[in-house]
Parts: structure tokens; C-alpha cells; sequence
């Protein structure tokens, strides 16, 4: 059986090394300081004991007040799995630090997300629209997409 | 004297026969060496996603066969479970069994249609892909017989299924079960000691081990790469843990591996529909469940190992009767994250082997 980790106990090891970048942590998932996400998801990957070696999902939800990112994460050694998140405020020009130097995986699924919420991923090599093409009105994924036509 | 020479752009699809529907590849050529790669996506994009948000739970079952088309039980299923989770129901010990056995039907659906057209890439026109199809028929017939469609199935519901599979299913699965083992080692042996085929699959787009993990590859493009990991075992779920069978790994990561993966991996849902069929249980095939399902407010991740790779859902409800965020795990998408990598420095004629060994389904990747 795969394991999610219990986040609040990972929260309190995060905490020791990141201290402030913790916004929450229950049950089944753990939110991050999006400043921060870069470290703790390097920490999460390269401590031997986590070993988080694959970025199984990677997607966004549109609260309305803030953008939602959430990743995961599974370790393919140690069979175990964490739910990463982490918030967005900036409606106008969302901006998150990009994971594809971690996790190739990043690559394709965060210009999906970039395409359809509009959130860009600084550090991306190659930030272009994915499904729709260059000019295209808006981002649908989005909850006003649509809104005053 | 040097001659001067450039670089030469070719673009292949989005309508070319090798590209398994629209997706679209623009290649740099020196010679006839590829040196770069640009992959291009969304002339199938329908907006599924943005769609599924404004339909209620059950409306959406119809959407999750049209995404990997070729393997529409395992969508159903997974959408079904991760619903189930999020709204706390549990299947009849019934349903779960029938889950499987047409779960494992479907994996030897899709992995015959995908050595078929495999084949048909490298340019063994169309008899492979009609003895593929020979076998492949008789499980559409199957499904046809559980639910009336060949295609779009639409079989599962949150908690069960529509309905219980009729009186003369098992004896025709039985008959079905019992001559595929001989199939499959017709196609091995046509197959898998080809000359031609060895020589074009053999050490051609070696995907490595670290390169697939990184990538998040899944299914039979991960285990081609010597990653022992299907989900399956690794978290079973539904009624796996009650089943024996094996995980063929393959070692080099190259097209062969990939296809080698399959053909196997067809032997042993063999193995898992018989043991299903032996302990299939009496009982309801349906849970009691709200027609209008209204889920508690939260979010739910559920995957399971289709014939493609890992096809989950991540859903969020705000407790109405739509899901506020209907978010698919794509395997066919994610695994051309690698593509462009394993394609590079090989000849043209090679890029439509390497990519055809990863067997895709357009209306997955671009939903």
C-alpha cells in the first residue's frame, strides 16, 4: 500500500528547516509559501529518507480570492505519497516558481496549467500556451472566464 | 571544398496516419538526422475539464470514456473511484470483481490496438493490425454484451455498475479466456522473433531510468524503462490483492521493451480474469447512492494503473451537485513529457517507431 505521509508531523520537520514557510498543514495535505516551494520541494526530493523521485499530478484550482497549486508527489522506493499545495494571490499577474529543474514532469503539465489558468512559472524554459494557441481570449480554467460576454 | 549546408524543417501531422489522430511534430533535420524536436498540441483539445464543471457527477461519466478512447473501462473506473472516495461510498464486493475482469479486458483491448497500430508505424501494413483486431473484436463483444456499446462504454456508476452483467457473459468469457493464452503466443512468435522488427525496434529511443522517473512516465513506458512499478501492487486497490500475477520489467528502455512490456502484461490479465472469474461472488451489483449525488466540500486524488499508464482524478467539491474542479491525470499526455528526448539524434524513419511505442490516444492528451 502506497502511504501518504502524515503531514502535520512532516510540517514540524519543514518547519525546523524552512522556518515561516508552513501556511497550513491537516490531514492529507501540506501548504507551502509559494516564495519557498522551490527549497522545500528540493528538500523533499533529495532527503534520502523522503526520496520524492516523482511528480505523479501537477495542477491548479481557482478559488476565486486566491489560485491553488497542487502537487503529487511519490516516492517510487519508498512507496510513499504527500500532497503538496501551494497559494497564489495575484490575480493579475500570478506568478509561482517553476519545479522542472526538479522533475521533468513539471515540463508539460506546467504549461497546461499557464494555458488555462494563466499562472506562469518563472524559471520554465519554455513558457508558451499548450492546447490553445498564442492570442486566444482569456484562460477557461479560470471561474470568470466568460464572465460580462 | 566544404559545402555549405542548413538545417531543414519537416513538419509531420496534425492529419498524417502515423500520428494516431491529430498531434503534430515539427522536426529539424540535419540530413536526415533529427536534431530538434517540437511537439504540438490541442487540435483535439474539446475542453473537457472546463466542461465536466458545469454537469453533475453522473453527467460526466459519459466524458471519462471519451478521453483514451481505446481504454474507456479504466477512465470509468477511475473517475468512479475517486468519486466514491470523495463522497465515502463502498461497492459491492460483486462490482469490484466485474470491475476487474473488464478492466483487464479492456488492458488486453488496448494493448492489442496499440502493438497493432505499433506495427502498422513500423510499415507492416495493416496484417498485424487485422490479427490484432481479430482478438480485440471479441472483447468489444464482450463489453457490447454488458452495456450495448463497443466504444464509449459508460458501464460504471459511483458504487457499482448500470447493470449486472447477463447469464451468457461468463460462458463466452470463459471461451475467450481460454484461447487467448494461444493467441498471445501467436503474436510472440510472429512478433517478437521478426528480424525486421528486432532491427528496428532493438536499442532504438532508449528511454533510461532515471530520465523516465523524472518524467513521471507511466505504465508500460515506465516498466519497459526497469522500473518495477504498477500501481496494482504497489497500492492495490479495488479487489487486486486477492489475485496472483507478475509485473514484467524489461531492462533497456528502448521500443522493444516497451512493446515487450505489453505482450506480456496481456499474459497476466489472462491470469487475473481467471482467478476473477473463479471467485466472482453472488450478490447486488449497486450501492445505494443519491441520484443526485452531493459530495461533502474537500478534494480527492484517486489513480489507478490503466493499459496507458496512471489515469487518476483529482476532484474538488464545494458540496453542490458539479464537481467545482474536474482535473484528469494523463497518461498519454504526460508520457510524451519524454519524447522529445529519446527522439533526438535518430533518423526520421526512426521517430515513427519511437513514437508509436508509446502508444498514445489523442483525446487523452489533449481532452
Amino acid at each position: 500500500m502506497t502511504a501518504a505521509l502524515s503531514a502535520p508531523d512532516l510540517a514540524a520537520r519543514l518547519e525546523k528547516e524552512f522556518p515561516g514557510a508552513i501556511v497550513e498543514s491537516n490531514a492529507d495535505s501540506l501548504v507551502v509559501d509559494s516564495v519557498k516551494l522551490p527549497d522545500i520541494a528540493s528538500f523533499l526530493k533529495n532527503t534520502p529518507e523522503l526520496d520524492f523521485d516523482y511528480l505523479t499530478n501537477l495542477t491548479a484550482v481557482d478559488y476565486k480570492e486566491h489560485f491553488e497549486l497542487v502537487y503529487h508527489l511519490l516516492s517510487i522506493s519508498r512507496n510513499h505519497s504527500l500532497t503538496l499545495k501551494t497559494r497564489c494571490y495575484d490575480r493579475e499577474n500570478p506568478t509561482v516558481p517553476s519545479l522542472v529543474a526538479l522533475w521533468n514532469a513539471a515540463d508539460l503539465q506546467e504549461r497546461e496549467v499557464y494555458d488555462l489558468f494563466g499562472i506562469v512559472f518563472s524559471g520554465h524554459p519554455n513558457m508558451k500556451r499548450i492546447f490553445l494557441w498564442e492570442g486566444f481570449p482569456g484562460y477557461p480554467l479560470r471561474k470568470d472566464f466568460g464572465d460580462g460576454v | 571544398m566544404a559545402f555549405k549546408t542548413e538545417h531543414f524543417m519537416l513538419n509531420v501531422g496534425p492529419q498524417h496516419p502515423s500520428t494516431h489522430g491529430v498531434f503534430r511534430m515539427r522536426f529539424t533535420l540535419d540530413g536526415e538526422v533529427i536534431v530538434d524536436l517540437e511537439p504540438i498540441f490541442g487540435y483535439l483539445h474539446r475542453g473537457i475539464e472546463k466542461l465536466a464543471e458545469d454537469r453533475t457527477y453522473t453527467q460526466n461519466i459519459p466524458f471519462t470514456d471519451r478521453l483514451d478512447y481505446l481504454a474507456s473501462m479504466t477512465s470509468n473506473q477511475a473517475y468512479c473511484m475517486a468519486v466514491e472516495k470523495l463522497a465515502g461510498i463502498t461497492v459491492p464486493e460483486r462490482a469490484e470483481y466485474i470491475r476487474v475482469i473488464m478492466s483487464e479486458l479492456q488492458r488486453i483491448a488496448s494493448h492489442l490496438a496499440g502493438i497493432g497500430f505499433f506495427l502498422q508505424d513500423l510499415g507492416a501494413f495493416m496484417t498485424p493490425l487485422l490479427y490484432m483486431f481479430r482478438e480485440r473484436e471479441k472483447i468489444v463483444d464482450l463489453f457490447d454484451m454488458v452495456c450495448g456499446q463497443r466504444l464509449n462504454y459508460n458501464y460504471l456508476r459511483f458504487g457499482g455498475l448500470s447493470q449486472d452483467i447477463p447469464p451468457e457473459f461468463i460462458p463466452a468469457l470463459k471461451k475467450l479466456v481460454n484461447a487467448l493464452p494461444g493467441f498471445i503466443d501467436e503474436y510472440d512468435r510472429l512478433i517478437s522473433e521478426n528480424e525486421v522488427f528486432l532491427v528496428r525496434t532493438k536499442g532504438v529511443g532508449i528511454l533510461s531510468r532515471e530520465m523516465a522517473i523524472s518524467s513521471a512516465a507511466a505504465g508500460p513506458v515506465l516498466r519497459g524503462s526497469d522500473v518495477n512499478w504498477d500501481i496494482r501492487k504497489s497500492n492495490p486497490y479495488s479487489v487486486y490483492d486477492r489475485f496472483e500475477f507478475d509485473i514484467p520489467v524489461a531492462k533497456t528502455g528502448d521500443s522493444f521493451d516497451r512493446y515487450w512490456v505489453r505482450l506480456q502484461e496481456m499474459r497476466q490479465s489472462v491470469r487475473i480474469i481467471e482467478q476473477a472469474i473463479e471467485q466472482l461472488p453472488e450478490g447486488d451489483v449497486q450501492a445505494k447512492v443519491s441520484r443526485l449525488l452531493k459530495p461533502p466540500a474537500g478534494d480527492a486524488y484517486v489513480s489507478i494503473e490503466g493499459p496507458k499508464g496512471e489515469i487518476g482524478f483529482y476532484l474538488v467539491s464545494d458540496g453542490s451537485v458539479k464537481p467545482y474542479r474536474w482535473r484528469v491525470r494523463p497518461p498519454c499526455f504526460i508520457n510524451l513529457t519524454t519524447l522529445r528526448d529519446i527522439i533526438i539524434g535518430w533518423k526520421v524513419a526512426d521517430a515513427m517507431v519511437i513514437f508509436g511505442s508509446i502508444d498514445i490516444v489523442l483525446g487523452e492528451v489533449d481532452r
